[in-house]
């Protein structure tokens, strides 16, 4: 046995002390759910509001705004700890950096990515969305989300060393995210019409799998770039 | 150096090179350091003191040269080396929204068991005990340095290195951080110490690395 804390302990430590900075600023946390929500809603008052029109852009008015919210998120997620040389210390403990950065990510994804898939029974309503393809819907962001906050990850690892990274970042991750959007708006229209959305769910959790096992190894690699 | 060094080398650096964009910081950098030995590196301003520091803990790869830790290359030899490893760098590491109890716990919680007796005992003898429950963005300059000191001595760590701790300390603080490491090396501890000023440090043996 070691003589450092296991995984585990190093996994909760890190995922605890993040979720407690966030709700120490919870107004800042909450931006991209208030984007998300603000977008969705604001389309029903611009267009005419007639339900057959709203009903037509539904999923593609959700799913970029999903999109987005997590695009807006993605900047800040290791900024702070490398402006302030945490990232350093977590760089030289001697847990593995892509597990600690795996840790932060998921506490990323529990303050931006699920409140999106908790939001949006109340979007969709807004949005006409019939009431059968809301559980679809909230099933496809959740296996979806997690992939947008995990890519967005690598990519902030990667341009957090550079001093203005974010018109970069969203061009980086944009490529990458596209098939979660095609496949989730997809989920989101097939469970509108009635078809059975079994083949894109599995799609996307397998997107998500990959996701989870590549990502954290990428991550930790980027950071040490930036780092250096 | 004070007196002559004994046991097997524990921290080694072989010949090491570092440029940045055009320039060469430094070159053909090689020293040995045993238990109970402080290397005290100096130099002027901008000539890689503190990129040395970091190439030593594997922040930086340099362009040539390697760094051993107990005969092991330490790129190879990681999660060994960095639990030995405390590194107090020019930026405090603390974060602003939590106590420095809290940034404490998590920092040190990731390298070792941690027991609040050690912990409290780390902060009284840095003076925190009684600020150890307010957030690290209303303590002082010098208050959080005390933090990161307190980290060291509660990290049980056999290397120390520490850029230039005494920067915003007051008289007493300068004096604990002699202390300090004065009873590290006893304890057979390494220290790597970049700073300005000359140290107090009696015990143990002492070098000088010059560089620029």
């Amino acid at each position: 046995m070691n003589e450092w804390p296991g995984l585990g302990t190093a996994f909760w430590l890190q995922l605890t002390r993040d979720l407690r900075l966030a709700f120490r600023h919870i107004g800042q946390a909450a931006n991209p759910l208030m984007f998300f929500v603000m977008v969705t809603t604001l389309f029903p008052l611009a267009l005419s509001p007639a339900p057959e029109l709203l009903q037509a852009i539904a999923p593609g008015v959700i799913w970029v705004s999903a999109l987005l919210a997590s695009l807006l998120a993605a900047e800040s997620l290791f900024r702070q700890d490398v402006e302030d040389g945490t990232m350093e210390q977590l760089a030289l403990s001697p847990q593995p950096l892509s597990l600690l950065l795996l840790a932060k990510t998921t506490a990323h994804w529990l303050m931006t990515g699920l409140p999106l898939v908790l939001m949006a029974p109340i979007v969709g309503h807004a949005l006409f969305l019939p009431g059968d393809a809301v559980p679809e819907t909230m099933l496809a962001l959740l296996l979806a989300t997690p992939v947008l906050s995990l890519a967005g990850a690598v990519m902030a690892a990667l341009t957090v060393g550079l001093r203005r990274g974010g018109g970069l970042l969203s061009l980086l991750i944009l490529p990458i995210v596209m098939p979660v959007l095609i496949f989730g708006a997809r989920a989101t229209d097939m469970a509108m019409q009635g078809l059975d959305v079994g083949g894109v769910m599995y799609l996307l959790a397998a997107i998500l799998l990959l996701a989870v096992s590549l990502a954290p190894a990428g991550m930790a690699a980027a950071m040490r770039i930036s780092l250096d | 150096m004070t007196a002559t060094a004994a046991g097997p080398v524990l921290l080694e650096g072989r010949d090491l090179e570092l440029w940045r964009g055009e320039t060469r910081l430094f070159t053909k950098v090689s020293f040995e350091l045993r238990a109970g030995e402080l290397l005290h590196i100096v130099g002027p301003n901008g000539c890689g003191k503190t990129s040395l520091l970091r190439v030593l803990c594997g922040l930086t790869l340099p362009e040539t040269g390697d760094v051993y830790w107990r005969e092991r290359k330490i790129s190879r030899n990681r999660a060994d080396f960095h639990a030995s490893l405390c590194y107090l760098g020019h930026r405090e590491s603390l974060k602003a929204d939590l106590t420095a109890e809290e940034n404490l716990v998590f920092q040190l919680g990731l390298r070792a068991w941690l027991s609040k007796a050690d912990l409290h005992a780390a902060l009284d003898k840095v003076g925190l005990t009684k600020r150890r429950h307010v957030p690290a963005r209303s303590l002082s300059a010098g208050q959080k340095r005390r933090v990161s000191l307190a980290k060291a001595l509660a990290s049980g760590a056999r290397l120390w290195v520490l850029d230039e701790p005494y920067t915003n300390l007051d008289v007493a603080g300068r004096e604990l951080v002699d202390q300090m490491m004065s009873e590290h090396l006893a304890r057979d501890g390494l220290v790597l110490l970049v700073a300005h000023q000359a140290h107090g440090v009696a015990a143990g043996v002492t070098r000088r690395l010059e560089l620029g």
